[in-house]
Parts: structure tokens; sequence; C-alpha cells
């Protein structure tokens, strides 16, 4: 029999789930579990500059490799501080365990130093949550936590820690539970086999069909059957923002992004669709636009793991509630049963309809002639630096449209930004939790001089651990998105939207000890990108590319529309 | 349309909270809420009464399932059900009034559990029509105070909600 303190059972517990690293920030509630800490090596802390970034490190982290981060911080502010970054990763479903301190228990509910209802705060924006009741309980929690976190839909998932649990001499028996079993908690297991074969019927029916993929195939690791299933079928497929990468970007069948800024095909393929397979979306407000107009000839097959996504926001013709990865197997294995082939003549006329469509959109933007880069641009020059193989971390904003839509991603998890949420800040922390653990493959953040500023700090946090990250400022020395916005629906009254004093940035991340280049015009793009992927490989490069502060993005979905309803220019509308 | 959501949860601290909260959160409406341990101490059985569309319903059953901690729950509109409530209420009772506040609360096959020389307190349990009926059969001029404790329901027949 084993005694150990809830300190160490907590820091034993995490190495028992396979954690690596905690991103997190110490203080008084957790004093007794950062000396169980330093006590071992099998499980690293890193420690970060601001709670928030913890939080989106291990976010990063969890979107490339599929398994849950971890974060650990004190009590009070530093609780409160993960809220953004534990409502990130609700809103995107990422699979996270939160540790937070509290005061010791009889102190609880007196406004002790430092305490926070962390429980309450979190709430709406967590899986679950757990307070720990006794030290006895932390190895069991711990489990819970982490099945809870990456099963099902996943979600984070917070533990509320007194400090008085985790006293060192306070010891009990410590084993670590092989397996939980939570009675009023069972996930889906299996799709319904008749309402599979009724989707399947429809789907090899379709004239006009759309295949509509999003971020639960990512999440459900099953980017291999959906191509499988796409490729055999010889159907277009438009994926959402948090999809991209699923399927091959640079591949024909892919008409690119759907949505408030997908492209021109994909947007007038699913209005005039009449079978739309909908594999791990949820429907939500920047895909549609208005939902009574939404794709008004579709037969809608919809397959999620939750059933609340199914008819939430548009009605679903066929709902199939289960596991992306069983679901598809079982199409695939009825599609090939049946005998039964698509309407091969209908499939062709559809594909040349959609080829007329892409080709009414195929400049996309106008290059200057006065050397400023456009960011379009600037991001098809990252794709090239990088052969499309980088892993990006966005932020938010104008940025994240352009690279969605010009870094065709080949390869899922490769493509991280906040999706849901729309965090601005995300990027940068995300990227180092993806390099820390990938640290032979290229990570680049693109950000904007907004977004960078809501989390620069961590400049610091990569020194010390070494965490050569890019980050690839595309500056218009605008908040882009609203001044787009300001520029379309305000009269071009850019309240509030002009980023006025902006650091040297060059200085700036020399300042922190890493490396600053400049991007002034066009012809300096190439040189830059080859010194920070050559020269530079091992460092953190911030590069500054002065972008041309007019640009939109492009096509934009006229509100209260239908789904084809764009401005695909300042001057055209569709 | 009025629905009865009928819920079994673990009995933990905090289960209640998610339970309030996520009706806050998604501007569901609680009409009535009614909760309390069952036989089994490690359960509790809610009773929601709300309204809304079609829609609204099937999201809010949808997103209560979701909640860790509930284990099972029906929409008791769905079927045949019972369902009670109990009322307890003060009326002014003096004089002429005496009696016939009286003879209102025997029709009603109320009790009176509680007397002062000028006040009734009446012990009244049924549906929640028939609570209303009651208060506006004795006018508002007599009532002194009310406490209901919101619907409980239960589904006719066979049918259970256990583990």
């Amino acid at each position: 029999m084993e005694l150990l303190s809830g300190g160490e059972m907590l820091v034993r517990s995490l190495h028992e789930e396979g954690v690596e690293y905690v991103y997190g920030y110490p203080g008084g509630s957790l004093l007794h579990v950062y000396d169980a800490f330093y006590q071992q090596s099998a499980v690293k802390h890193v420690l970060v500059r601001h709670e928030q970034a913890a939080t989106h490190m291990a976010d990063g982290y969890a979107r490339a490799s599929g398994k849950p981060g971890v974060v650990m911080v004190t009590s009070g502010p530093g609780a409160t501080n993960t809220i953004t970054g534990i409502a990130t990763a609700f809103t995107d479903s990422i699979p996270m365990v939160v540790i937070t301190g509290q005061v010791m228990s009889h102190l609880i509910g007196g406004d002790a130093f430092q305490e926070t209802d962390m429980l309450g705060l979190c709430r709406p924006v967590v899986k679950h949550s757990f307070s720990i009741k006794h030290p006895s309980e932390i190895p069991e929690v711990v489990k819970k936590a982490f099945y809870i976190a990456t099963s099902g839909r996943p979600g984070p998932v917070v533990i509320d820690i007194p400090k008085d649990m985790t006293v060192p001499n306070d010891r009990h028996e410590y084993v670590y539970p092989k397996k939980v079993k939570i009675r009023s908690y069972s996930p889906p297991q299996k799709g319904h086999t008749g309402q599979i074969r009724k989707a399947v019927e429809v789907l090899l029916a379709a004239k006009r069909p759309m295949i509509y993929s999003g971020g639960g195939v990512i999440l459900g690791k099953s980017h291999e059957r959906l191509r499988s299933l796409v490729r055999g079928l010889n159907y277009p497929i438009t994926q959402t923002l948090m999809g991209l990468g699923a399927y091959p970007g640079t591949d024909k069948q892919s008409l690119g992004m759907l949505g408030m800024h997908g492209s021109y095909e994909s947007n007038m393929a699913m209005h005039h669709a009449d079978v739309i397979l909908a594999i791990g979306v949820r429907f939500d407000d920047r895909v549609t636009n208005a939902t009574d107009k939404f794709c008004p000839d579709a037969t809608i097959i919809h397959i999620d793991i939750d059933p609340s996504s199914i008819s939430k926001t548009v009605d679903i013709d066929i709902p199939i509630v289960g596991p992306v990865d069983s679901v598809l197997d079982e199409i695939l294995d009825i599609i090939k049963e049946m005998k039964e082939t698509p309407d091969a003549d209908a499939i062709a006329s559809w594909w040349v309809q959609i080829e007329e469509w892409r080709k009414r959109h195929a400049g996309h933007y106008d290059k200057n002639d006065n050397g400023i880069l456009k960011p379009q641009e600037a991001i098809e020059g990252l794709w090239e630096a990088t052969k499309g193989n980088a892993y990006i971390c966005s932020d938010v904003g104008q940025h994240q449209m352009f690279a969605a839509q010009y870094y065709k991603f080949d390869e899922p998890n490769r493509w991280i930004n906040s999706g849901g949420l729309g965090t601005m800040g995300f990027g940068f922390p995300a990227a180092m939790g993806v390099k820390m653990n990938y640290p032979d493959e290229m990570v680049v953040c693109v950000t904007g001089e907004g977004s960078i500023q809501m989390n620069i700090q961590e400049m610091s946090t990569c020194l010390q651990y070494g965490i050569p990250v890019k980050i690839f400022c595309l500056n218009n020395g605008y908040l882009g998105m609203v001044r787009q916005w300001q520029d379309m629906n305000y009269e071009g009254r850019h309240s509030s939207s002009y980023m006025e004093s902006l650091p040297d940035w060059a200085k700036l991340a020399e300042a922190y000890g890493h490396v600053g280049l400049q991007v002034d015009t066009k012809d300096q793009l190439k040189g830059a990108m080859d010194d920070c992927f050559g020269k530079y490989k091992d460092r953190l490069v911030f590069v500054n590319v002065v972008v041309d502060p007019d640009e939109h993005v492009y096509p934009m979905q006229v509100p209260t529309g239908a789904m084809r309803d764009m401005w695909l220019s300042k001057t055209e509308r569709t | 349309m009025r629905h009865i959501i009928s819920i079994l949860l673990e009995n933990e601290p905090g289960a209640l909270a998610r339970v309030v909260g996520l009706f806050a959160q998604r501007s569901y409406n609680i009409e009535t809420l009614t909760v309390a341990p069952t036989e089994d101490p490690t359960l509790s059985r809610m009773t929601i009464t709300t309204s809304g569309t079609e829609r609204e319903i099937e999201q809010i059953t949808k997103q209560l399932n979701k909640l860790i901690e509930v284990v099972k729950l029906v929409d008791l509109t769905e079927g045949t059900h019972l369902e009670r409530e109990l009322m307890l209420i003060k009326v002014k009772a003096s004089g002429a009034q005496r009696a016939e506040i009286k003879r209102t609360a025997d029709i009603f096959r109320g009790q009176i559990v509680d007397v002062t020389a000028s006040v009734y307190t009446i012990q009244l349990t049924g549906t929640t029509e028939k609570l209303e009926a009651f208060i506006e059969a004795i006018g508002p001029n007599c009532i002194l105070e009310t406490v209901r404790t919101g619907v409980s329901g239960i589904a006719r027949g066979e049918k259970t909600l256990s583990l």
C-alpha cells in the first residue's frame, strides 16, 4: 500500500494519464502541489506569463495532437484568468483538464484572500467540473475528468482543489483506477443502422449532392474515412472553418470553406444542392446565414455525436447521432454492399455547374502595383515558403479568414484557430503549445497587430523554454475586421479601430531575446521567409508584414440573406 | 405549450445549480421547479414546468441530458400523467366570511390546518388549475399570503423513471 499526499496524488495521476506537460502558474493555494511537481521529473510544468496563455497552450496542443491539454493555476485571479481559454475550448469542443487551486475548505464562502467561486464562474463554459472534498478522491476524480474531457463530444473539465486537500503530511492510500464508470454519462457508441441505411439511399440518389464537413471529423479522427467516402462518390465537399484539412484543400473535389467568408462556389453549391451530408458540424450562424433561407431544396442528413446539435438551428431530415468514425464506417460498408452507384450523368452535370461557379470568382483579389502587399498575397507567400506543411495557429480577424482561404490545408490538425468563440490572443500561445510537442515541425502563428498584443508577454516564456515559433503578423494598422464592418455598415466611421502607437516590432522581439524581421514591400517577403525558416530556423522570429489596410475579406455573405447572397468585392454582389 | 419535465439527477452539491444555470444561460423559461431526494438518497427527483415551441422543448431536454449529473429525464406531458401541487394559503376569516370560506375550502377538499380568531390557514393539493380556481373563488380581498410548492409529476400506469 502506497501512501501519498493529495499533491503527490495529483501529479502522479497526471502521469498515469500520460501527461507530459502541464501549463500553468503557481500561487498560494497550489504551493503544496508545486512542491510535489518539483520532486519528480515525469510531468513537466511550463511556467507561462499569464494564465490565459496557459489555457491556449494546452488547447493548441490538444488540437494538434487530439489528446487533452492540461492547465494548472492558483485560486482567485489565477482561476478567473483561465475563463476565456476554457470558453474557447468549450465552444470548439476541445478536450482539456483545468486544475484550479482553491482556498482552504473551512474558508470557502468567507470572502478569503484570492477566493472566487470557480465552479460557479466556469459552469456555463465547461463540460463538467469537480470540487475535491477529501484528498483520497483525487485519483478517481482525475480519472473521471480525463474520461469526460475526451469522450463523446470533447470539452474542458475543471477540478477545483482546496489547499487543505494537498497538505504534504496528510497521506492516504493511492490507487489509480484503471477504469471509471459514471452511471449518468454514456456517450453514444454507434449510430442507428436504420437511419444510416436511409441516409445512404438518399445520398446515392442525389443529383446535386454536397458534403459539408466540420471540426467533428477532425476531433473524431476520421479524415481517412471522409476521404474514402468523398472520393468513392466523386461528390463535391466544402469544409467549415473548424474542419479545414480533413479533406485536402488542394484537391479538385474540395470547394474550400463555406459560410460568411466561404468561397463563392461552396456557398452557391450549398444553396442549390438537393442532398447535403453534414458531418460533425453544427450549422452555426457563421455558416448558414439566415436559417429560413438556408438551402431550400436540400434533404439534409446530419451526423453528430451530440444530439443537441441536431435540428438546433436548421431542421434535419435524417439525423444520425453517433461517433463519426463508426457511422462513416457503416456508411462505407452499406454503400459497398448495396451495389448501387450515384447517377453518373447527374453528378457530371453538377460538376459542370460547379466549375462554372469556380471560374466566376477565380481571380479572388487584385494585387497592388505600388509594392504594398495584399494580405492574401502574404498568406500565399507563407504557403509557398512552408510548402503547405506548417501548423498554422491563427488569431482572430481578417488575417484568420485570409489564412483559412489562402493557406490550403491538406492535412487535419494543422489549422488551429478559435473558430467558435473568436478569441483574440489565442494564436501565439496555441502555437507555443504545438511547437513544444512537435519540435521538428514548422509552427507559425498567423496574427495581426491587434491580436498579437493580447498575449505578447509569452515571448518571455518562449525564451525560457526555447520555443522557436514563427510569428507572422499581418500589420495593417487597423483592427481589420472591425474596420471592414465599419466601412460596409457605418459609412467608414472607424470608431476605435485604429491601433495608434504601435511598437517597433523588431526591437520588441529583440528585447525579449528573439529575432525581428520587417517586410515593408512585396519584394522583401521571400527573403524574410527564407531567413525565418532557414538562417533563423531555431529562433523565434517575429515577422512584421506591412499589408494594405484597405483590403476587405471577400466573399462576404449579405446579412439576413441566403447562402448564395454574397458580396464578391467592394462593388460586386451576387 | 406547457411541458412538465421530470428529472432524475445525482444528489450532489452543485447539481441543482447546473440545471438552473442551464435554463438561465440559454434563456429557457422555468415556471416552477421542485426537487427533493428519492427513496435512494444518492438520487434527487426534480420536476420543472416550462413552456416553449417544440424546438425549444427539444433543445431543453437535450441540453439537460448533456449535464453529467442528469441520470434520466422524461417529458411527462408526452404521455398520461399525474401532477400535484401543494398550497398553503392564509385568508382573512371573520364574521360571516368564516363559514363561507370553510364551505369553499370543503368544496375544493382543502383542509384548514391553522386557525385564529380572524385567520384561517388552508392546505390545498391539486393541479395548478385547481389551486388557481380556489384562489379565484376566495377572491383577492381575503387572501393574506399564499405559498405554493410548484408542480410534482409522475407518469400514470406502469411507466417509471428510475435507474
